[in-house]
Formats: structure tokens, sequence, C-alpha cells
């Protein structure tokens, strides 16, 4: 009966489980329920980017048809501010910059979409007209908009409590090492560049329904969410008060994170309390253009590097100075991303033997910026891997020759960097070769001179990438500031008749969890996939977990599971000892069956299940009926996935317009257990990496308004704007999870930017161009040909 | 959305009488942009007038040289209608190209013609073709009926009815969409008409407008390297994040140069 | 209160509306059709495309009152009372042409609108162009593409059932 097909295992590109019912319109996002008696929430935001609050009178919006309540700060005085998931130390050892994030505005607004009012009524259009009935008066104050303006003497000052709009000054690695290294250089290379602000936009916008139990005094907030048991943690502790016990957080399917739906929002909170005092449930539900000024924004940094060379080429130091924007407040994990995500990348593939970088962290008057699909590791793999352009175009060397001659070898594993990761395992060489090959790399010059004849422009462009994730341990991540834990919890629950329940802390939004883990069960347990369910996104159903972010779910959701397992085979070989009436020492296990090594006897996992739920035969002395085990698992390390991307472009000339024509990846993210899966994962990852690079950027005005506040100027990328991206993977094993597995979300969008915009610059090349900025617009690009042309034409 | 009364007239008489009984009202074809303003209350009609019910507004006619499109016929029924697609395959085109599937399964001409934003794509072909444009009062040159942004000579209560399209020799439309909105960003309608050559330029400018200089070029010499000198001067156009006004004059150009190719 | 009388999913309804409802509010909150989406309010992202007379529409941009007389098909309406999936749906499954689901019916209900007009086939490009109006965050249109690709044929009959490509 438990017949597990090999297609059911690991390395099997099976089907996903969860697709009946997304195809069949049964999928239940938070906006899909609806709650009995609901009342819905409108919130008034500020269309100033920083101004005093001098009044608000919401007395007509409160007599206003269907209203329910108007609130404000006022009436929140109670609560605490949304707290700040991760601290940073400045140079000189003392604490980062903290000031108070209120649930909705208090005394000031800062920055254009900061919550004012919220009102709540019958409907979501009768609160939408109520909204618009509150009178605020505001003293509008000068905005700080740019990250230099902000820090510029005599700049508008945000925050009481952060002087010069400074949030930190950080350093990692050592400067006296690296000056060292600068001064014997045969060459230094000199490079800035800007990574632009992007807006993640997971298609399903954020929505939040609070609901209050009036006899027992629960609370139970659904929320499209990442992490539901971090948002328990956050909002129960820090900003209503409410135990654990009392407050049920359901992330039920969420269309989308991105890292967008990791952090606590104020709407959240907001829709719980107002629960609690009105006894009624409310639903709030974003409108897309809100969300462009209320979802935490992504990148937005701005970077001067140095690279020191030998004559042969060989990198000796880096120095990097970064500008990273906060935002007008600290989001969940923002500190940490341009730091401990971003710093200690700056190493990438590439063995360099000291590295200097120092990180200001800057409040301005714009939406809070947080981690976006590679937070920190795409800005650092963008750097360097147009930094190492640009040292091949200026000392001549080319551009693969000098990958080559500065990777990390691939027998230097384990490989510590000077700026504190320990990489387990890569091979950047066979990567590297793959892409190479599979792209036609040596056969581009004929390709570039086909599209010459026809008047396009054409380029390709490489980027060997590295990324940590997996993002834990929590010991070092705690005494780098996180306020977390970051390991993860699996339960394995084997039914009396032998299926399988997993309950997971990890979240899935699109990663097809419910399909992988149970593949993991599958393999390992000898149930087939059908019988087993995986369980994720309710505080109440789930005992405890972390949530998904940094490609984390399946190194250290997986591998909690895993050592879940570790604990059911443990306790099934004893029952089954017991039975078969052996030594446990002579029991063996695999793929479902416990046999007495050397002998035919044997127990299915069904039969051991059957044992332990009906103890009619039970070792009752020295186990417990049952066969249900947790396992919290706390990895080593991070984990290193690498790689190769390798994009070609064609520009037409005339209107500026780039087009990526191929794109192929090649990246070792460790062992592969869904084949189908992490290929969609990674071209998912890619198609966002070269938005990022052609088309994605929020731009502000000097004002602080979003000039790319909608989609109708904020460009998404669309079925038309994108090449076809071949995936392969080439995997060297993670050392130190039980899974060998490294991660594979967002590998996509860290390695992919660089290699279209080398691409975009090696199109360019007659042109005299050194670099362009992101994104690679038409009328950039054109600007930078028409430029080119005009003292061409005075000769 | 603010709340409004809704009318579903059977006849332009009563659509007429209730749009002229109230200057804020306002009529609906397929509501492709004006539903997205009043989704963002940009706009607070007091009634809103389907026109759907109106049948005579709709469908294509072809009465000897001229081409009759009735100012509810959709995009997506302009683009496939085999009598467009022989007499003017240009505006057949560009009825495919407008917006998306879906906004071409709504939207309609009138609508479109009516509205005139700027980054529409019909009021090109309207005035590149020299059309005429019907209402239930009176006929409207093309010439006459296009006043610079989101303004048209129609006046309050005036309902659009038709567009009459002279056939022309050839005709040809290239454009440069907004890569966000999809809208045009710079466009350009060429036309060899029985009363001479029509260059049209749209998205580029507040509304559109005629490109004499390339007339000029195109009446001497049919050709794209005929208007490939002639420069569109930067003055009044668009600038935006997007792109300068310097990039939209330079599109102009292009496009006007691929236009004429595209009409051979 | 205007009232609305439309055919949904086979199903006949007579619902009382503002003037200002959308038919996506309709379906989602009168009638409960939850399948139907909304991501974004400028009428791109094509997560609320429905059929209406069987032409796909945006339904977040067009008014509960002008569907009125009308069938509307919704992608609860797809698969056969005994489960059976359209093939564009099956396609979408085996070609792991979703990730989190959120715009799938809107793609999945422009997709067959896309391939029946289309009784000749369509290009990769042409495939690519025609979701002009539907936004993915999560799949970057790779195995979507395919999965229209591969749909089409069994749609006009061309093939039996799907292939899905060598591996």
């Amino acid at each position: 009966m438990n017949v597990v097909t090999p297609f059911e295992g690991i390395g099997a590109s099976v089907r996903r489980k969860e697709d009946l019912r997304f195809l069949s319109g049964r999928g239940q996002y938070t906006d899909d329920i609806s709650r009995p008696g609901q009342a819905h929430a409108y919130l008034l935001r500020s269309p100033h980017a920083h101004a005093r609050i001098l009044s608000v009178d919401t007395a007509a919006a409160k007599a206003m048809p269907g209203v329910v309540a108007v609130f404000t700060s006022a009436d929140m005085a109670g609560l605490g501010g949304i707290p700040c998931g991760w601290q940073i130390h400045n140079k000189d050892g003392s604490p980062m910059a903290e000031p108070v994030h209120p649930v909705l505005a208090t005394g000031k607004v800062r920055h254009v979409g900061d919550p004012v009012a919220v009102v709540v009524a019958e409907s979501r259009a009768q609160a939408k007209d109520a909204a618009e009935a509150i009178l605020v008066e505001y003293e509008v104050l000068p905005a700080a908009v740019d990250m230099e303006a902000a820090l510029a003497p005599g700049a508008p000052a945000l925050h009481d409590t952060a002087p010069g709009n400074l949030c930190y000054d950080w350093q990692i690695g050592d400067k006296a090492i690296t000056d060292a290294a600068f001064a014997g250089a045969h060459k230094v290379v000199k490079f800035e560049t800007t990574n632009n602000r992007l807006v993640p936009n997971a298609m399903e916008p954020r929505a939040a329904i609070g609901d209050y139990d009036t006899t027992s005094g629960d609370y139970t907030l659904y929320t499209t969410s990442q992490n539901p048991h971090v948002i328990r943690l956050l909002m129960g502790a820090f900003v209503l008060q409410i135990p654990e016990a009392k407050l049920r957080v359901v992330a039920p399917d969420v269309g989308g994170g991105f890292g967008s739906k990791i952090y606590h929002y104020a709407e959240e909170a907001i829709v719980t309390w107002a629960a609690g005092k009105l006894h009624r449930p409310v639903k709030w539900t974003c409108e897309r253009t809100e969300s462009f000024m209320s979802d935490a924004h992504g990148r937005d940094h701005v970077t001067r590097c140095q690279l020191a060379l030998d004559a042969q080429g060989k990198f000796l130091g880096l120095r990097v100075q970064t500008h990273a924007n906060m935002g007008a407040y600290l989001s969940t994990f923002a500190p940490c991303v341009p730091t401990y995500l971003y710093a200690t990348l700056l190493s990438g593939v590439y063995a360099i033997p000291t590295i200097h970088a120092e990180v200001k962290a800057v409040f301005t008057s714009t939406v809070p910026v947080d981690a976006y699909r590679g937070a920190g590791r795409p800005e650092a793999t963008y750097l360097l891997e147009r930094l190492v352009d640009v040292a091949a175009a200026e000392t001549g060397i080319d551009k693969v020759e000098l990958r080559r001659r500065n990777f990390i070898p691939t027998d230097a594993f384990p490989y510590q960097t000077p700026v504190a990761l320990q990489y387990d395992s890569g091979n950047y060489f066979a990567t590297l070769d793959q892409a190479l090959e599979t792209s036609g790399w040596t056969g581009f010059e004929a390709r570039r001179a086909e599209a010459a004849a026809q008047g396009k422009l054409r380029g390709i462009g490489i980027s060997t990438y590295l990324e940590a994730c997996g993002i834990a341990p929590s010991a070092v991540v705690g005494s780098l500031g996180a306020r977390a834990g970051l390991y993860e919890v699996g339960t394995i629950r084997v039914h009396p008749t032998g299926s399988v329940t997993v309950l997971t802390g990890s979240h899935s939004h699109g990663q097809g969890h419910e399909t992988t883990f149970a593949q993991l069960v599958a393999d390992r347990l000898g149930v087939p996939i059908a019988q087993v369910d995986v369980v994720h996104g309710d505080t109440a159903k789930v005992p405890f977990g972390m949530g998904t972010y940094g490609s984390r779910s399946l190194a250290v959701g997986g591998s909690a599971m895993f050592k879940a397992m570790d604990k059911i085979i443990a306790k099934g070989k004893k029952i089954a000892a017991h039975l078969m009436e052996a030594s446990v020492e002579d029991i063996e296990f695999d793929r479902g069956t416990f046999r007495v090594a050397g002998t035919d006897r044997s127990k299915a996992l069904a039969e051991i299940s059957l044992a332990a739920y009906v103890p009619h035969n039970f070792p009752h002395d020295e186990l417990e009926p049952g066969l249900d085990e947790t396992a919290f698992y706390d990895p080593k390390n991070f984990t290193y996935p690498g790689g190769c991307h390798i994009a070609e472009v064609e520009i037409d000339s005339e209107t500026g317009r780039v087009t990526v024509v191929q794109f192929t990846a090649v990246d070792d993210i460790g062992r592969v257990i869904n084949p189908m899966i992490v290929e969609g994962q990674v071209q998912g990852g890619v198609a966002q990496g070269i938005g990022q690079a052609l088309l994605e950027h929020a731009v502000y005005d000097s004002a602080g308004q979003l000039l790319s506040g909608s989609m109708m100027d904020y460009t998404m990328p669309r079925a038309d704007d994108l090449p076809p991206v071949g995936v392969a993977t080439h995997a060297t094993l993670c050392t130190h999870n039980p899974l060998g597995v490294k991660g594979c979300g967002e590998v996509g969008a860290i390695g992919s930017p660089p290699a279209v915009m080398n691409a975009v610059v090696d199109a360019l090349r007659d042109y005299g161009v050194r670099h362009i900025e992101m994104p690679a617009t038409p009328a950039k690009i054109w600007n930078i040909i028409n430029a080119g042309r005009r003292p061409m034409a005075a000769e | 959305m603010y709340d409004f009364a809704y009318h579903k007239p059977a006849t332009i008489a009563d659509a007429v009488k209730i749009l002229s009984a109230d200057p804020d009202a306002r009529a609906i074809a397929g509501g492709q942009t004006l539903l997205p303003a009043l989704k963002h209350r940009l706009n607070r009609p007091p009634a809103v007038v389907d026109l759907s019910g109106i049948a005579e507004l709709r469908g294509v006619k072809r009465d000897g040289n001229k081409l009759t499109i009735g100012a509810l016929t959709r995009h997506v029924d302009v683009a496939n209608s085999p009598e467009v697609q022989a007499a003017i395959p240009a505006l057949a085109k560009m009825a495919g190209s407008i917006g998306d599937i879906q906004v071409r399964n709504r939207g309609t001409m009138g609508g479109s013609v009516a509205n005139n934003d700027p980054a529409a794509d019909y009021p090109a072909a309207v005035l590149g073709l020299n059309a005429t444009v019907v209402t239930d009062k009176r006929r409207i040159a093309a010439d006459d009926f296009f006043q610079g942004m989101f303004t048209t000579a129609l006046e309050p209560g005036e309902l659009l009815v038709a567009v009459e399209f002279p056939i022309p020799e050839k005709a040809g439309y290239a454009k440069m969409r907004n890569p966000a909105s999809r809208y045009v960003m710079a466009g350009v309608f060429v036309a060899k008409t029985a009363g001479g050559v029509r260059v049209v330029v749209n998205g580029a400018g507040p509304g559109v407008f005629r490109q004499s200089e390339m007339e000029k070029a195109l009446t001497a010499n049919w050709s794209a390297d005929a208007v490939a000198g002639v420069k569109q001067s930067a003055e009044g156009l668009n600038g935006d994040i997007h792109g300068s006004a310097e990039y939209r004059a330079h599109l102009v150009t292009v496009m006007a140069k691929r236009a004429v190719a595209e009409a051979g | 209160m205007p009232q609305v009388t439309l055919t949904v999913n086979g199903k006949a309804h007579t619902v009382e509306v503002e003037g200002r409802t959308l038919l996506v509010e309709l379906l989602r909150e009168q009638l409960r059709l939850t399948g139907t989406h909304v991501g974004c309010d400028t009428s791109q992202c094509g997560a609320c495309v429905v059929h209406v007379d069987g032409d796909s529409v945006k339904s977040c941009t067009l008014l509960a009152v002008q569907a009125d007389g009308c069938k509307i098909t919704t992608i609860e309406g797809l698969a056969k009372p005994d489960g059976t999936l359209h093939p564009m749906q099956e396609a979408f499954r085996e070609y792991h042409a979703l990730q989190c689901g959120f715009c799938t019916p809107g793609m999945v209900m422009s997709a067959i609108d896309l391939v029946k007009k289309h009784p000749a086939g369509l290009s990769e490009k042409e495939i690519r162009e025609g979701l002009e109006g539907n936004l993915c965050r999560c799949t970057g249109y790779h195995n979507i593409v395919k999965a229209i690709a591969a749909a089409q044929d069994v749609m006009h009959g061309r093939r039996s059932e799907l292939a899905r490509a060598a591996e």
C-alpha cells in the first residue's frame, strides 16, 4: 500500500499539490475571508512628506453614513510603537538611533502615505467617503528626500532622536590592513553607483482582518504575512500587549511576498486593536496605489568603492562606502540589510585578502525601506560584478579571465572571508564553465556582427555571484544585533494509519512547500505525497516558527522536518524492536520499512504508527504512546549558493530600447528536491532582476512625492518585456545541514541585474560608456547614444 | 468611486436629453478610461449615462470612398473588421494595438476620440485621415475637433455618434509606448490622402498635432528618408520620468520614418 | 438601487447594487466568488479577468450594471462538474505556470480567450504580447507561455492531451 514511486521523492519534478485549489479559484487569500458582521477600515494617509499635524477634526467624518468609528493617534495613546527587530551598533560601539514608529502618526507625518487616521464603516466605500471628511491641518515642513541632502548640515530633522538623520555609522573589516594593501597596489579602480529603489509589488495587495471573541477575550488576526508567529510576537508583545495565548495569527494563502510581507505593519495592529474596541471584526485591504506608499520598498543604496589590484590582476583589497536609505522609520529588518546581509557579502566569489566597508544608514522623508528579494546581497553582487567589469576594462584583462584569476579555489573550502563569513562549499569554475558553454559565449562576436548588420547594438554580460542564505544561526545573529532567534520548527505527526501531517514554521506564498516538503517526507518515510499534508501559516496549529525569507525554508525549515523525522525513526525503531522482539540496535529503517537486520522480519511504518496509537502491545516502560515529534533546528552557518548568469541584450539605437534576447543561469543551490519548482523560482527571480536592471524605479521628487506611485508610472515587467530564461543547476552540497540544500528563492534576483547591465555596457562599448545606472530605460540609453553621436558628428 | 445615478437610455435622443439636463453627467461607452478615473475619485459625476443600449451607435459601414465607424464600435471590432482591414489597414492595426486585449474588448472609438487623451491612439488616426466627427447635432472636421489635452469641440450634452474616415491612398502608424502605462509616449500617423499628405503626432505633446514640415517633406518625396532629416522641436512637448521633451522630439522623427515604412 | 440580472457560471442571479458597484465587487462580495482577484487599481494587472459574453474583460473596470443581462464565466466555472479541469488549467499545472496563485485566475481566463480567438495558433511572441494585460510577479512568465503554447494544441484539437516537453 504505502508505495512511494521514485517520481515522488527527492529529485522528482512532482506537480504541485497546491495547484488544484489555485487553478479552481478556491485559494483562500486574506481578502477572500469574510467574517460575520465585519466592518471595513480605511486609512487616511498623509499627502505631505514632512509636516507637523496641527489638528485633526473627525466630527464630520463620524457623522457620515455607515461610519462606525474614527480613530486617531490620540485614541491609541496606550499602544507601543512598531518595533524594529535588529539593532546595529555604530563604529564607536553606541547603539543606532531608533526613533519611535507610532501606529498612527503622532505630532508629525514623515512620508507621503504615513497614516494619520482610520475610519471604520459598514462598507469600504463608506469608510473611504468618510475619510475625505476628516479635516487635518498640517504645517508643511521641508522634506529630506535625497540621502545626501538628508545628511547635509542643516538638513530638516525628521526625528528628534536621530541627529543629522543618521541611523547608524557602521563598519566591518580591517581599515589599517586594507589601507596598507592599497598603498602597495599596482592599480586602483574607482567606481560609484546607485542601487535603484524598488517597490516589491507582490500581486496580492496586503490585507488584514482583526477579530475579537468577547466571550474568551481571544484575538485573531488574519494577515498577508510571510511569518505569522513573528507577527504575533512583535504585535502582541510590543504594540498591543496581548499575550501569545490570547492572540492567534493566521496567514492563509498569501499571494507573493518577496520580503514585503515579512514586516509587522501598522494596519495589522490597527484592525486587531479596533476589533477589540468595537467588538466586531474589522477588515482592511490595501489598494495598489496605497501599497506604493505603505509597503516597505527595497534597495536604495549609494556607494563609492575602490579595488586594489596587483600587476597580474589579482585583487589585493576592497574599500566600500555605502549610504543606505532607511526611509522615514525603521521597518522590522531594515538595519540588518545594508550591514549583515550586504557588507558581509562583499568578498563575493573572490579571494580578496582584505576588505573594509563603511555603511551609513539614513532617515529620509520616504516610505520605509527593508528587505526585498535578495536583500543586501543583490546590492553587494551588483557592486562587485560591475566593479570587476570596470576593472577588466581598465586593466585590459579579459573579463572572464579576470574573474577566474580571482575566484576562491575549489579546494579552499571552508573559506574564511575578511568580512565575517565562512563559506562551506562551492565550485565557481564549474558554474562559470557551464554557463559559458550554454550561452554560446565564444560565438558571441558573430551574433554581435549579425545584429549590427540589422542596425542593432548587441552586448553580452556575465555575473558570477554568491549569496548567503538560510539565514541563521541564532547565536551568531544574536551577537550581530538580531532580537530574535533564527531557527525553524517542524513537526512530523504520523497518524494511526500511517498518513502524515507536517506542521512547519516556514510559510509558503508561492514557493510550493506543500509539495516540496511532502517530497521530503515521501523520500524518507516512504509515505506517498498524497498522504502527506503540510500545514503552515497558523499560530494555533503550528507550534512555533520564524517564517519564510532569505531563502531559508528548505535549508532551515526542511532541516527541522528532517530532524523531527530522525526522532520519528528513532522512536519507530524502539517500537519495532519491541514488536519484533529484537534489539533496537538491530533495527534498520528504509523508506517506510523497519527491518531486523539480516532477516526477513519487518514492519511497515503504518504498523508501527498503529501500535503507537493503539498501544495494546507497547513498551510502556520506556516510551509514551503516539508518533508525533517536533524539532527545532538552529543551523551552524548560512548556506552559500553561487553561480553564473549570462545575459545577452540588443539595443534599438534609434529608440534606446533594450531587449534581453537570451538569458542563461547556472546555479549551485545544493541538492535539488523538485527541479521544476527550482527552475520556476530562478526564472521568477531573474524576471525581478531584469525588472531592476531595465524597468523598475521608485522615483521621488524633491518634495517627497513618489512620481512612480502607481503601476501607470512604475514599470512592472510584463511577458513581452522578458526572454525565456534557461536554468541549469550544478550542485555542490551544503556541508552543515542534513539535506545538503542551499536555497534557490533569491539567486535569480541576485545574479541577474549585473549580468544584464554588463551586457548593456558591452553593447554600448563604441560610445565610450564606462557605466550606466539602473534602470537602463530607453530614454537613458538614447541620451548616451545621442551624446556619443554629437562629438562624432562634429569630427 | 463616488456613487452616481445610473441611466441606460435606448435612443440617442434620450441620451442627449439626460446629458443636456445635467452638464456634469458623464456618458460611458466602454468605460476603460472613465472608470479608472472614477475609481481614483478624480471626477464626481452625479449621473452616468450608459450608451451601450443604443444599437445604432455600433458598427462599421463602407460607403464608396468612406468608412463610417459607429461611436460604440469596440477596438476589437475595428481591428477585426474585414472592411477596415481592406480599406484602411493602418487603422485596423492601430485598433489592435490599443491597450491590452481586455481593453480592446470594451473600449470604443467614440470614447477614445471624445476623451482626447494626448496619449491615446485614435485621435492620431482621426486627424491623420482628415476624418469627420459626426455628432447628434452636426459634423465636425478633425482639424477643428481636437483642441488640446482632453478638450474637443464637443459641447455639453453633445453626443459623438460616429466617425467618417475618407479612405486614403496609403497610411501608416508607429508608436513608442510608455514602458509602464503602455500608453503612447510618441506616435506618428502618416497618410497620403486625396486632400494631400498628413502627418500627425500623438503622445509627445499636450494633444495631437499636425507636423507640417514632415507633411511638406513627404509631399515632395514619400519615403522614410524624406522625414529622417526633419527634426521635431522639443518646445512644448511633454517631459516626465520616462523621457524628456528632447527624447520625445527625437522619437517623433524615428516614428515618422517607421510609419512611412509601414504605409509602404 | 439598481438591480442587475446576470448569469454567472450558468446560474442566474438578480442582485441589488449601487451604481458605482464594480462587477468584481458583485462577484466577490455579493456572490462570494472569490476566485476572481483584485491586484491593482489602474486596470493593468488582470487578476480580475473574467469572460463577459465570451470576451475576456477586466471585471474591475466594468460596472456591475453594465453587465446586466450578460453571461459571465469566472475561474470557478471552468472545470466540469465532475472536477475535470479545462485544458488551460491542466496545462498551468503541468507546466508549473503558477506559484503564489494570485494572478492565476485572471491569467487563465485571459489565456483561454487569447487561444480561442486565434484558431490558427499563436507563436511564443504572440503569446507574450497577448498577455500584456496580465501581470505575474512570481514566474517570470516563462512557464505561463509554455503552458499556453501547450494548451492551444489541445483546445484546438491538434493534440488529445498535453505533452510535456522532454526533461
